[in-house]
């Protein structure tokens, strides 16, 4: 059954990770399920607006909740930081009264206005509670059996409310790439933070926390690690030479965005899941993997 | 002249009393935020804390800083700019204190206060990204990280050639910023809500040594909503 969301691909998404964006397309798409844009969005802010102005704040995210609204669909919001903010902003309009009566009449100015229904989703809370493994299970193409994956949560997505799975051991990823064939190593790291912007300014603190992640994974003997985070990727992937240099290491760890994984057991072709947009080498088995053919 | 509270035992100077005020004011409007009552000291928030071991103060200091009437070394300090708002420390506090968003409102306040910030570059990056989207209604990253850079240290902007290059080679690089199209609507809105937030900013209250101790939260609403 084709169930439609409001999709909010977020800043990033746009293009410095456009493989994220592309990846939830197709994953998408492959599972019949529509994905249908929130015209005209704008930035929800982030963690930083949050420490700048609390009502600015409130409203700048609530534009993109009050335009969903008019849409009647859930929000699909594939970066970890847009989803907490607007999460955020959502249960501290409903539990405000007072906040909302101000942001409204913020939004106002934009002909725009919002009662709070819209339902703000993540696509790892939809792949696996709407969707369901089952309805996945019947549409893999690839097997990832051998394949050793590391899940890497980390922060925002479970935390700091409980919303879709465990704050401290969450489990869907695990389950998901288990139904997918493939092994799920050992990860105790997986809800540490990754620093997140830390690493523009604090790059230090940052390259150590990363370095600890990558490490934890390798020495657990990972294949890849999984994210379901634009700046965690980010850090993870691009700094990894930087890590290197500092450290005296020589982390040669692939870094996939969930949903490209995901993608490759569905059978998608490599570049419709952004496959091409990745920095380091995904290794043998991933490539043969993501180049194997199915019947 | 820096003050002690130390000096008068039990009072507190004007200008703490003031810090003391507008940051209870911030965390009477954190939904639970009345737990930081509850803080027992035990240290889960720092041990949880990824980045503890980088801070000035770590999390439980801050609060125990607080009680002591000492919140100028809290704006001073470092800490509260190196969070990350992984919210480790939220989940994990057995007395349900909203940490992570007690530091939000920390940032808040020694922005408003106008605090000479522990850690510069952190406040810059935020201001830059605020600039950002009031400029476009989107975050343009290269802009941001171009900005940051001019003005902490231009050599290490061209450390970012190398990543800027790989970026264009797999087509992640958006050379340049675009507007969202309801742009002068987004600002509308943004100018409203700034005006909305200085109207509704209270009065503050006298100066009076009743600020010490707990005493200073039964002017707020906390008081009211402890036999809910």
């Amino acid at each position: 059954m084709t169930v439609k969301y409001a999709y909010y691909p977020g800043c990033s998404l746009e293009k410095t990770q456009r493989g994220y964006d592309e990846s939830v397309r197709e994953v998408f798409k492959a599972l019949e399920q529509e994905l249908i844009d929130i015209d005209d969005w704008n930035c929800c802010g982030a963690t930083v607006y949050m420490s700048v102005k609390e009502t600015v704040s409130l409203a700048v995210s609530a534009r993109n909740l009050a335009i969903a609204e008019t849409m009647g669909l859930d929000v699909l919001a594939p970066c970890s930081s847009c989803f907490t903010v607007l999460s955020k902003t959502n249960r501290i309009l409903n539990q405000i009264p007072e906040l909302q009566k101000d942001v409204n009449e913020a939004l106002a100015e934009g002909g725009l206005t919002y009662s709070g229904r819209t339902r703000v989703r993540h696509p790892l809370d939809v792949l696996m509670n709407d969707i369901g493994l089952e309805a996945i299970r019947t549409r893999l193409r690839r097997n990832l059996n051998g394949l050793n994956i590391a899940p890497y949560y980390g922060c925002q997505i479970v935390r700091p409310d409980k919303t879709f799975d465990d704050r401290e051991d969450p489990a869907l990823l695990d389950r998901m790439f288990r139904a997918c064939g493939g092994k799920v190593v050992y990860f105790p790291m997986k809800v540490r933070c990754c620093g997140g912007m830390l690493m523009t300014t604090f790059e230090e603190t940052a390259l150590k926390l990363n370095k600890e992640l990558l490490q934890c994974a390798q020495e657990n003997g990972a294949d890849v690690i999984v994210t379901t985070c634009p700046l965690c990727h980010f850090n993870l992937e691009a700094y990894q030479d930087r890590i290197n240099d500092a450290y005296g290491t020589a982390f040669a760890m692939p870094i996939l965005y969930f949903t490209q994984l995901l993608g490759i057991a569905l059978g998608l072709p490599s570049k419709s899941i952004g496959l091409d947009s990745l920095f380091l080498p995904l290794g043998e088995k991933i490539t043969s993997l993501a180049e194997a053919t199915y019947a | 002249m820096t003050h002690s509270t130390l000096a008068l035992p039990g009072l507190m100077t004007q200008s703490e009393a003031e810090l003391r005020q507008a940051f209870l004011r911030q965390v009477d409007i954190i939904p639970a935020g009345e737990n930081i009552k509850r803080c027992i000291q035990c240290g889960t928030c720092t041990g949880s804390c990824p980045v503890s071991y980088a801070m000035d103060l770590s999390p439980r200091q801050l609060i125990a800083l607080f009680r002591a009437g000492e919140m100028e070394t809290i704006m001073k300090s470092r800490t509260i700019w190196i969070c990350a708002s992984c919210y480790a420390c939220t989940t994990r506090c057995p007395s349900g204190i909203k940490i992570t968003d007690i530091v939000y409102a920390l940032k808040r306040l020694a922005i408003e206060k106008d605090r000479k910030p522990g850690a510069p570059q952190v406040r810059l990056l935020a201001t830059l990204f605020v600039q950002n989207l009031m400029k476009y209604g989107r975050l343009h990253e290269g802009t941001l990280i171009r900005k940051y850079y001019m003005k902490t240290g231009i050599t290490r902007l061209l450390g970012f050639v190398p990543l800027a290059l790989r970026l264009h080679r797999t087509k992640r690089l958006a050379l340049f910023p675009k507007r969202i199209k309801a742009y002068t609507s987004l600002s509308r809105i943004i100018r409203k809500a700034q005006e909305i937030e200085m109207r509704t900013a209270p009065e503050p209250l006298p100066y009076s040594p009743e600020f010490v101790g707990y005493r200073g939260l039964g002017d707020l609403k906390l008081e009211s909503r402890k036999g809910e």
